[in-house]
């Protein structure tokens, strides 16, 4: 493979499509899918062949706004149509080359409008089992400029330029990350990308990987490069059966064309990608415990250093990042470091895509610059809360992360923000609730979930997380006393400074957060035995009780 | 020779200047000049685990605190092992042990040589403000010589690692997770009708009641771990 | 030392040649344990002793390393599914949009606890951390089908429907 073979592809691809009048999109990814896409899909393609009209069915990844499914995009009006189903299939086929179908057409251009696509951009317009397609929208251009025109060390400097800090969560600046593996001794070298989406709540990595997973192999395979490594591994969630079928299919196609394997575009650059499993395990997560995890063993982390840079995958120098940094790579690769740089804010660059969910309006993927505020994500992009309730707080970070209330929703999108807040970025889960969500239970939520997934190793951990659930527990039936209350901010000091992994560090975090901005809640629950949002079933106490009888 | 020098690193443990080769553990290097830091987990002999997190310290110019078990000295370092931070702790993690499992000193075999007793009492731990979790687990005494009480277990994985690592049976290993895992031997088999090659090495190693030979119920109950280094250093040897 | 020869197939049952297949297409090293496992439960349902014991003989792992594996990994069954599965998502979308009265919902009618299966095989009852599709809370999945915006009704009708088959 060249780039003028590239060039090539992408040409008959653009020939191929110009045959077609029309295309209409259909997004297929799981929420479409889960309300009869695939049925409409067929539906679409009966009705086009009836009507004659030369018209491109095209099957998508997630287009975004997963509450508005079924989802169709015609082209090249680029009318967004929803809650498409089969009957509708015969109207739009019809109204093509006319006006569009008025009662189908969504009015989303707010929520569209503050959206910047960078990690997104294919997903809606390819058919993310199509290589050709990926390549007809620059895809793979990025590695084969990389082989054939930059050293590794050029890479590693773009992206260090960029300012790309990592999206699964930590932050920790990619191009350090790169430029220390890069360094490490040893011939052999791994990179590993971290597909085990394990924050309840997200779901912008199984997107990524399903609707655009030649972005994740070439970014990967520029990380290879870059690196110094011929062998890479994916692990993703068994959960996730559709993102490994789509990978699996994709690595296939991209050893066929000759862009994974031995002298990739002729140059003495070897690489291939090897898929491993999860089995429903949060903690691997965390690289230590992913790496035990491909390794075959329990997913338990390690002390570190020896940082997995140094000492990783099978004892060598491994680089490990998530889907979503990975899916960074190639456009700025492509575009130059500054151009990224140029997005975002001072300390977090580019864009950071978010699974919006929970009490809000426009649930699914949005895809915004770092540094806009939370109010317009929530109020602008996602609509706001619907049913006439109020806002109450915005959950981010999932398990590892807090609760921010609304008093604090002018603050800009940041790693450094969000932690000032009591939470961290994450992955990107965004979990809104509304005035019906008891605090004290949410708290309850998140740590049962930490306390489950805490693989025992360490004591802090182990123990701390279910002595935190047990007296959460008495604080939602009704049976918790002040003294618990003390006792439970001892137990969050110590479960956050002497777990030995990230998972039991930052386990307290929603309990921390709920503690500082909705006290008052606990204090309900504990003094006056009043769950305020009604969710808690708090027995009435026996003085009550006594009272309502006489 | 200046290669020797530069393997030597200085630093200051407790206000106290040491010296130390380069690639050694703050743990090690403080038991040389009879700093005390308390462990659970750590045995001489076995690889380290960092898991009990009783030998955190605290590291001038750091926040975070680190186990000293595996973590190795630099020039000029300035560890910290007993600030009221690391104190409060420590007693938290004990409480946390006493409350999780069913430890009743007064009536266990190893009453009087427990690891976990000794470090309570050192550590001023004398009462328990944890809720107690009273878990239901069970005793196999299936085997001839051992019994394994799993109310007593703190899950240190010391059994595990020196049958894996010294015996080389590997017949221990820990299953579940969580606050559910416990200590198992093959396919969570009896102990008597496992692959265990009755070696009693496990035993020895056990820091609490929770591993136990039968022949000596009801009388004073010491364990000898000090064979580790021994077996190690013949072992290198050969 | 001779050369280490794996052990035999435990059956004639040609899913053990599956199972084989993943272990040579591995070399047989045992950083594939986990591989195996996942074959073996996609072949099998779930994984018994005889089929651990198998995989970790044939792996060169000890047998309480893979005892321990399967038990650490929550996608590991140690007993056959019932014939229809019912899943109810537990992710934080879906809590918040109540997938806890969909779990006590279920749990009342089929009287059995969360994770279990009715004695008469029918229906195992499962909640999973998050399958990914929390736009659509509280979700479902019905024998790994996605439904979004479920209720309590839906479900009962569903196990219902399953309970007369």
């Amino acid at each position: 493979m060249t780039i003028e073979e590239l060039e090539q592809i992408a040409k008959s691809v653009c020939q191929e499509n110009e045959k077609y009048d029309f295309e209409v999109n259909v997004c297929m990814d799981l929420a479409c899918s889960s309300q009869g896409a695939q049925q409409l899909k067929d539906a679409l393609v009966k009705a086009a062949e009836t009507s004659g009209k030369n018209v491109h069915i095209r099957r998508t990844g997630c287009m975004g706004p997963c509450s508005s499914g079924p989802l169709v995009r015609v082209d090249p009006e680029e009318a967004l149509y929803h809650h498409v189903n089969a009957d509708h299939a015969e109207a739009i086929v019809n109204s093509l080359g006319g006006a569009p179908v008025p009662d189908l057409q969504c009015d989303l251009n707010e929520h569209f409008d503050k959206q910047v696509r960078v990690v997104l951009e294919n997903a809606g317009y390819i058919d993310p089992e199509k290589i050709d397609e990926y390549i007809a929208r620059d895809g793979y251009k990025a590695l084969l400029t990389a082989l054939t025109e930059m050293t590794p060390n050029g890479v590693v400097h773009r992206i260090t330029e960029s300012g790309l800090r990592g999206r699964g969560g930590g932050g920790y600046p990619t191009g350090l990350k790169w430029g220390t593996v890069a360094k490490a001794s040893g011939d052999v070298k791994y990179v590993v990308c971290n597909g085990d989406e394990g924050d309840p709540g997200a779901f912008m990595d199984r997107s990524v990987m399903e609707g655009d997973p030649h972005r994740v192999i070439e970014g990967m395979a520029l990380a290879a490069y870059a690196v110094g490594a011929s062998k890479g591994f994916i692990y993703v969630r068994a959960e996730y059966p559709t993102a490994v079928g789509r990978l699996t299919a994709g690595l296939r196609d991209a050893r066929r064309r000759g862009l994974l394997g031995n002298n990739i575009c002729n140059t003495p650059f070897n690489f291939d990608i090897e898929i491993r499993l999860g089995a429903g395990a949060f903690v691997c997560g965390e690289e230590t415990a992913l790496l035990a995890s491909i390794e075959g063993k329990r997913g338990t982390p390690r002390p570190r250093p020896p940082y997995p840079a140094v000492s990783g995958l099978f004892g060598k120098p491994t680089l490990i990042n998530n889907v979503e940094t990975y899916a960074n790579i190639a456009p700025i690769v492509r575009n130059g470091g500054k151009w990224f740089a140029n997005m975002g804010s001072e300390r977090s660059k580019g864009t950071k895509v978010f699974a919006l969910t929970g009490k809000i309006a426009n649930t699914g993927l949005v895809e915004v610059p770092m540094g806009i505020k939370l109010r317009e994500i929530i109020e602008v992009i996602g609509g706001g809360v619907p049913g006439g309730h109020t806002f109450k707080a915005v959950q981010t970070g999932g398990p590892s992360g807090g609760c921010i209330p609304a008093e604090m929703l002018d603050v800009g999108v940041s790693y450094d923000a969000l932690v000032r807040l009591g939470s961290i970025m994450g992955s990107g889960g965004m979990i809104v609730m509304d005035d019906t969500s008891c605090m004290v239970n949410v708290a309850r939520f998140f740590i049962e979930f930490c306390m489950t997934e805490s693989c025992g190793k360490c004591i802090p951990c182990r123990a701390g997380t279910a002595q935190m659930f047990t007296l959460l527990t008495r604080f939602c039936n009704g049976s918790g006393t002040m003294d618990d209350l003390e006792l439970l901010e001892s137990l969050c000091s110590t479960v956050k400074e002497a777990s030995l992994c990230g998972l039991g560090q930052t386990a307290p975090n929603p309990v921390l957060s709920t503690l500082k901005y909705f006290r008052n809640e606990y204090i309900e629950h504990i003094v006056h035995k009043r769950c305020p949002a009604g969710v808690c079933n708090i027995q009435a106490p026996v003085t009550d009780q006594k009272e309502v009888l006489a | 020779m200046s290669e020797t020098v530069s393997n030597v690193k200085t630093l200051v443990i407790d206000e106290q200047e040491v010296s130390a080769l380069a690639g050694q553990t703050i743990l090690d290097v403080a038991r040389e000049n009879d700093i005390y830091i308390p462990t659970l987990c750590h045995l001489e002999g076995l690889s380290n685990v960092g898991a009990c997190r009783l030998c955190l310290v605290e590291i001038k110019g750091g926040n975070k605190l680190l186990p000293a078990c595996v973590t190795t000295v630099f020039e000029g370092m300035e560890v910290s092992t007993h600030t009221e931070r690391l104190q409060k702790h420590r007693r938290m993690i004990l409480e946390l042990l006493f409350a999780e499992r069913n430890h009743i000193c007064s009536v266990c075999v190893a009453n009087g040589h427990c690891e976990l007793q000794a470090l309570a009492q050192d550590q001023g731990v004398t009462h328990i403000s944890l809720p107690y979790r009273n878990p239901e687990l069970t005793v196999d005494a299936s085997l001839a010589q051992f019994t394994v009480d799993h109310n007593r277990c703190i899950l240190c994985t010391r059994c595990v690692r020196v049958c894996a690592e010294i015996e080389g049976a590997h017949v221990w290993d820990v299953m579940g997770r969580g606050i559910n895992s416990i200590v198992i031997t093959d396919l969570h088999d009896n102990w008597g009708s496992s692959s265990c090659t009755r070696c009693g090495k496990c035993v020895q190693v056990c820091p609490t009641g929770a591993l136990f030979d039968k022949s000596k119920v009801g009388s004073d109950h010491p364990k000898y771990p000090d064979f580790l280094p021994y077996l190690n250093l013949m072992r290198e040897a050969q | 030392m001779p050369a280490f020869t794996p052990p035999p197939l435990p059956s004639d049952d040609k899913r053990w040649k599956i199972v084989n297949g993943t272990m040579r297409k591995n070399g047989f090293a045992r950083h594939a344990l986990i591989e195996t496992l996942h074959t073996v439960q996609s072949s099998f349902g779930y994984l018994d002793d005889e089929a651990i014991r198998f995989v970790a003989r044939s792996l060169r792992v000890p047998l309480s390393q893979a005892y321990g594996v399967v038990t650490f990994y929550h996608y590991f069954s140690l007993k056959p599914p019932g014939k229809h599965t019912v899943t109810i998502c537990a992710g934080t979308a879906c809590y918040i949009k109540g997938a806890d009265k969909l779990v006590a919902a279920a749990e009342k009618r089929l009287g059995i606890p969360q994770g279990q299966t009715t004695q008469d095989g029918k229906i195992s009852l499962m909640t999973a951390r998050c399958v990914g599709a929390c736009s659509r809370a509280p979700v479902v999945l019905r024998d790994g089908e996605v439904m979004g915006e479920v209720t309590s009704g839906q479900v009962l009708e569903q196990l219902e429907r399953w309970a007369v088959e």
